[in-house]
């Protein structure tokens, strides 16, 4: 978190990470030039490609989730999309759990559709029902270690077993885990992706997402990534870089040509953000924790979804895969009695005073939403099921206030609307 | 960015050699030590295909200020060096620091054989190559081995380039960088 992927300059010796607000890089020589062009020297080409900056940030995230390398991009959902758009091909399919962020659907359902990949969606805990999913056309899973909206917990181990039986690489969003939390390659995962914006960050500040690769699966056959490349006089990415070969393709490709990249002030944003992530992330989770046994007990709760808590179905896989507690993001059901629940709802987030009503996750600041009034409003109260969501349900994300404060302010929210 | 000064880590991924062989044959001391004092360096299986890892490797190691020899009987010179058939045809005015292979495993006890007659410092075989009777034959010969691991990727871990793709190199040090090699 501190120190890996920066060495102090051998020039200025600068502590702190130095932001490399440049666009290009003055080549050595026009031979240097040409190599780099060719991929045969690693070197900073362009920032839209490269940049010394969030290189630190890529190299540090690489580490912590002991991967062989990472590629930042400009958001969690461009992370997605560089993922997909290397590894896949039209007429591919993308076999993926159905408790997934929303906006992830809607990048799988529709983006990847005009592009000819589709995506099935099963019930993440069905293990059956994910190898009987897997069609000759799979080319990737896809999950969410603590998964939207409702909590519940991916059980890697076992699907990543599957995924290496298919030889179909298993692909982990971890952003609301973050490794201090889970290792998704310790447990088989081959990439893990990651929104920035959220814990990594911490600060609410920067939009950013990442792509960490464990450089251990065959892409042999892969023809996206072991195939000759046409835009670089036919370089087999795999078969010349090995283990860097997915990585290398990302970057030098995908990311090239689709210029979702990260700026170099927010990398430098995400470092100081990662510089306190294990600290963070305790305070985080042992806020999450008491807030959600108090919610658990409170007579106006109908139900909470946090893992963490003893009678949860997904308490077991959190113990295995979150060890030090399933994060700070979770969902509850307000019980409205007579009152109408999306007006109940609408009514609660308004009485509150310290939780901040915003569509983000992982802020120091403690958020809450209530889909049914906003992400969701459009939808009838049968369709809000369907997608995973009750017309009553109210999500938090825990943040690092002190507790008592945060209790006040739940409560007294309840309290205006029991009246 | 830059090389690490001091403590460096083992790198544990990516290979299928156990903890005990990687420390012999993977030992990030033993390696930055070749790295340093190696100045001419023989590549058998060398291509001429400019896209395959041996030519990048070799490109790469030349531009670092290595001299390369190539090792391949089906080429008279590539990349500006005469090329060679085996390592024995190598002239004896060249002295050869390391040998590194781009062979199939099965080819490299003769290749360690011709490395340790030649009086190489080194036998390196490339990454995803492990012959343990390669090995054995280098050791007796006095020759420091490494194995299942890439010049090109140590080189650029140690000096700091592989640093600027995003690479994981393991390099934890709060010392100001130096250039090792």
């Amino acid at each position: 978190m501190l120190h890996a992927g920066h060495v102090p300059d051998a020039v200025t010796g600068a502590r702190a990470v130095p932001i490399y607000q440049t666009t290009s890089y003055v080549f050595d020589d026009p031979d240097y030039a040409a190599q780099l062009f060719e991929l045969k020297q690693y070197g900073n080409i362009y920032t839209r490609i490269n940049n010394p900056t969030t290189a630190v940030f890529e190299e540090r995230l690489a580490s912590l989730e002991n991967g062989t390398g990472a590629v930042a991009t400009a958001s969690g959902m461009a992370a997605q999309f560089l993922t997909f758009m290397t590894l896949l091909q039209p007429g591919d399919e993308i076999l993926a759990s159905s408790h997934l962020y929303g906006g992830t659907y809607t990048q799988l359902v529709h983006t990847m559709k005009k592009l000819s990949v589709t995506t099935r969606f099963v019930d993440p805990a069905d293990l059956d029902a994910w190898e009987q999913a897997i069609t000759p056309k799979t080319k990737l899973l896809y999950g969410e270690t603590v998964g939207n909206p409702k909590g519940s917990i991916l059980d890697i181990e076992k699907l990543a077993e599957l995924a290496k039986s298919r030889r179909i690489p298993l692909v982990i969003d971890n952003t609301f885990a973050t490794p201090y939390l889970c290792r998704p390659i310790d447990w088989g995962a081959d990439i893990v992706i990651h929104s920035a914006t959220t814990f990594i960050g911490g600060h609410g500040a920067a939009i950013a997402g990442a792509v960490v690769e464990a450089g251990k699966f065959d892409y042999s056959r892969y023809p996206t990534i072991s195939a000759p490349s046409p835009s670089y006089h036919d370089l087999r990415f795999y078969d010349t870089f090995g283990h860097y070969g997915f990585l290398m393709k990302a970057r030098a490709e995908t990311l090239r040509d689709t210029g979702a990249s990260l700026s170099p002030f927010n990398a430098f944003l995400l470092i100081q953000g990662l510089e306190t992530l294990s600290v963070r992330m305790d305070r985080h989770v042992q806020n999450a924790r008491a807030i959600a046994a108090y919610l658990n007990e409170h007579p106006m709760v109908e139900w909470v979804a946090y893992a963490g808590l003893p009678d949860n179905p997904y308490y077991e896989l959190s113990q295995k895969y979150l060890p030090k507690g399933p994060g700070a993001v979770f969902s509850f059901g307000l019980k409205s009695g007579k009152q109408d629940a999306r007006a109940a709802g609408k009514a609660f987030i308004q009485a509150l005073q310290l939780f901040s009503h915003l569509a983000n996750v992982g802020d120091v600041r403690s958020l809450v939403i209530h889909p049914a009034s906003t992400t969701h409003q459009q939808l009838s109260d049968e369709e809000l099921v369907a997608a995973g969501v009750t017309p009553n349900l109210i999500r938090l994300s825990i943040g690092l206030e002190t507790l008592e404060d945060l209790i006040w302010d739940l409560d007294q929210a309840f309290h205006a609307i029991s009246r | 960015m830059g090389p690490g000064s001091g403590l460096s880590c083992d790198i544990t991924l990516n290979s299928s050699l156990s903890p005990e062989l990687r420390a012999t044959y993977q030992n990030p001391g033993l390696i930055r030590d070749v790295l340093r004092e190696s100045k001419t360096i023989a590549i058998v299986g060398l291509s001429s295909n400019p896209q395959k890892a041996s030519h990048f490797v070799a490109t790469y190691l030349q531009y670092e200020g290595y001299r390369i020899i190539p090792v391949n009987p089906g080429l008279d010179e590539i990349l500006g060096e005469k090329a060679y058939p085996d390592l024995l045809s190598i002239p004896k005015d060249i002295r050869v620091d390391l040998v590194d292979v781009f062979r199939p495993a099965y080819d490299t006890p003769e290749i360690a054989r011709q490395a340790v007659e030649i009086g190489a410092k080194t036998l390196w075989l490339q990454l995803r190559i492990i012959n343990m009777e390669a090995a054995e034959i280098a050791e007796r010969g006095g020759l420091k081995v490494v194995m299942d691991k890439c010049v090109k990727m140590e080189h650029g871990r140690y000096n700091g380039s592989l640093h600027w793709v995003g690479m994981n190199t393991e390099i934890i040090t709060a010392r100001k960088a130096r250039r090792w090699f």
